[in-house]
């Protein structure tokens, strides 16, 4: 049952990628109701998904690679919904539908099965602490997202060759404002997984910080954002020179989630 | 009857034509009903607008028609017709179907997809309906041009491309800032392309505008103009760092703004976006400011070259959209045939053959006693029946008469004949 679920909104983000791949070649302004029909589908038939793995396992579906990368796509494609309803921004599922799609397979090829977490872990922080890291990095994700955005429209502008996506592009200012929120948004956000984490290090391991590597990493990241901020504030480093922190910031967090688990050894490594 | 465009427009016919062959104000209820007195004219509808005059009409014969019309104009308008002669073109039959079609559809404009002449074209129709000029052709000629006016604007993006300079600035700054509307502006300079540019800015929503000139005077008339402040031409740097958009157009024979200024400018704004817009030959501001992080500089080239990628788009969308013209046409033709006598003969006599075959049958089964003989003697008689019934109709269908299509139509209706394509 579960994998039948898991499978099935796989392939209906595989449906929505490819129909968002389609629309940058074709299409109007906005996301094409077939798109956003059939995320919309695969998104409730995830949901579906973690709540039976939930189930399951008696916690928050996030203690392996496969889970993990799982719900970290389901939070990307929450705030994708949020922001489309709230900014009808046109082509952003051209950006973030792939994300979400790569996300997801690299779930499906990982081990599913459920094993037993440890004592250690077993504890109510441990669904407030992830889903907090997760959203926020879900949030950096879609900022990265608009940051490519905001890299090609400018890119037109600068370069004075308006074709290709110019005209389907929202404005920069449009993007560089939404990058903008969303790093406000997920900022708060890692800020309170990374207390949290401390929290409950501090009830299961003994001590709030023990330098792990995962620690580590999440501390660059939250220092990534933290310059970000600060620079737009007090130099207005904003646009392009945003856009690309935001991106570098993805990146890490990319390291952060998915090397720092498969290369270096870590508490946070999944068992 | 057939159907008859005459007509001129901005190609065939300069202003001065043009502007003496108009129908403006009560000249366009005259003008209508005096097409209308005339014996051949049995439809008649006119279009009037600044790039174009049209008379369309369904006529018996075209050739006397467009003799009366011309002599009509000539009367009409006072003036000569070996003056307007040259300018007027005629078109009948499809090829002034598909002319109706393509006007409405904006792809006879002079600035291909603009919008304004399908609201032209739906006054015309209006217009012609209240007096009661039109009948069953032209009606139905008028709604399927603005139907298909309609179906090229949703199918196509023939309308969407800023095909003019003053344009394609506005289009630029709307992907710079979405939302002009609260936008501060700064016209540097004066010069007619600079400020219908600026005309279009504020039209679309920009509110603070600032207005840097030389001479003071000028820029205070100026600034009066679009609401403005003037500002002197020595504080222009001053004011920069609280402008999004500047059109700048200024005589001057160097740059008037250098890389380093603005970036100045930049750093104080805390590097807000910046819009720049120099229409100025020679140019005004140094090109290296284009370099920097936020400033979008646009020389008059740049603009040109942004309209004739507009250009290329929209005659792409253009083939698309004589496409659909040819499929409209098509239609509308297959719909005229349909008023043709002979298939109408036809389809009436094959009806009342039907009927009787129907009663026939009903008659034999009841009857089953009658032997063939008196059978044969009934069947005679409904033959006789029905015969003299669809005479007079059909003779009056294949007299050439003045209102035949309307009888056609009428039949049909009547006698529930299809082969319309009921489309309304």
């Amino acid at each position: 049952m579960g994998t039948i679920l898991f499978e099935l909104a796989l392939t209906f983000y595989f449906a929505a990628t490819i129909i968002s791949i389609i629309e940058i070649f074709k299409g109007g302004t906005e996301s094409s109701k077939p798109m956003l029909f059939i995320a919309g589908a695969g998104f409730l038939i995830h949901s579906a998904s973690i709540i039976y793995r939930y189930a399951a396992a008696g916690h928050l579906p996030v203690a392996s690679m496969h889970e993990a990368s799982s719900f970290f796509a389901w939070c990307i494609v929450l705030i994708f919904f949020f922001l489309e309803y709230r900014y009808k921004i046109g082509l952003m599922g051209s950006f973030i539908m792939p994300m979400v799609f790569i996300m997801m397979l690299s779930s499906s090829v990982l081990p599913r099965e459920i094993r037993p977490l440890s004592p250690a872990l077993q504890s109510y922080w441990l669904g407030i602490h992830t889903f907090l890291a997760f959203l926020g990095n879900a949030s950096f994700a879609i900022a990265a997202g608009i940051g490519v955005m905001y890299l090609l429209q400018e890119h037109y502008l600068k370069s004075k060759h308006l074709g290709g996506l110019f005209k389907r592009l929202p404005s920069i200012q449009v993007l560089d404002e939404i990058n903008y929120r969303l790093i406000t948004i997920g900022f708060p956000l890692l800020t309170l997984a990374i207390i949290t984490g401390a929290l409950w290090a501090e009830s299961a391991w003994g001590s709030y910080w023990r330098w792990d590597p995962k620690e580590v990493w999440s501390l660059i990241t939250w220092f990534i954002y933290a310059l970000v901020l600060h620079v737009r504030l007090t130099a207005g480093w904003r646009g392009r020179r945003a856009a690309i922190l935001s991106i570098i910031g993805f990146l890490t967090i990319l390291f952060t989630f998915f090397g720092v688990n498969l290369l270096l050894k870590s508490l946070h490594s999944f068992s | 009857m057939k159907i008859l465009v005459i007509g001129l427009n901005h190609k065939t016919a300069a202003v001065e034509i043009r502007e003496k062959l108009a129908f403006n104000g009560p000249k366009l209820e005259d003008g209508i009903f005096g097409l209308r007195e005339i014996p051949e004219v049995k439809e008649v509808a006119l279009l009037s607008t600044c790039n174009r005059v049209e008379i369309y009409a369904c006529v018996a014969d075209p050739s006397s028609a467009v003799e009366n019309i011309k002599k009509f104009l000539s009367d009409f308008h006072g003036i000569q017709r070996s003056d307007f002669e040259k300018a007027l073109y005629f078109i009948t039959d499809s090829d002034a179907v598909r002319h109706v079609l393509r006007v409405a559809s904006s792809l006879d404009s002079m600035v291909v997809g603009e919008p304004q002449i399908l609201g032209q074209i739906k006054d015309t129709f209006d217009f012609a309906l209240a007096k009661k000029t039109t009948g069953v052709l032209l009606n139905r000629l008028m709604k399927k041009a603005i139907s298909t006016a309609k179906r090229v604007r949703t199918e196509t993006r023939i309308a969407e491309n800023a095909v003019s300079i003053s344009f394609a600035a506005v289009e630029l700054a709307k992907k710079i800032f979405t939302d002009l509307s609260g936008k501060s502006f700064m016209l540097l300079g004066a010069g007619e392309m600079a400020e219908l540019a600026a005309r279009h800015l504020v039209g679309n929503g920009v509110t603070d505008v600032k207005v840097v000139n030389r001479t003071y005077e000028r820029g205070c008339e100026l600034a009066n103009e679009f609401n403005g402040k003037p500002v002197r031409f020595e504080d222009f740097l001053q004011e920069l760092a609280n402008t999004d958009i500047i059109i700048c157009s200024t005589g001057a024979p160097t740059y008037v703004l250098y890389k380093a200024q603005m970036q100045k400018v930049l750093k104080e704004r805390k590097h807000k976006p910046v819009f720049i817009i120099d229409i100025s030959v020679p140019r005004n501001i140094d090109p290296e400011i284009n370099k920097i992080d936020g400033v979008y500089l646009y020389d008059v080239d740049d603009l040109q070259g942004v309209v004739d990628t507009n250009m290329l788009e929209r005659k792409k969308e253009a083939e698309k959209a004589e496409k659909i013209i040819d499929e409209e046409v098509e239609k509308f033709l297959k719909w005229m045939s349909s008023l043709d006598s002979v298939p109408t003969i036809v389809a009436l006599r094959q009806k009342a053959e039907e009927v009787k075959n129907e009663e026939f049958e009903k008659f034999k089964n009841k009857f089953p006693e009658l032997d063939d003989e008196k059978i044969k003697a009934v069947e005679y008689l409904t033959a006789a029946i029905i015969n003299k019934l669809i005479h007079p109709p059909t003779v009056a269908l294949k007299e050439d008469t003045e209102d035949r299509d309307e009888l056609i139509a009428m039949i049909k209706k009547l006698y529930r004949i299809n082969g319309d394509d009921n489309e309304e």
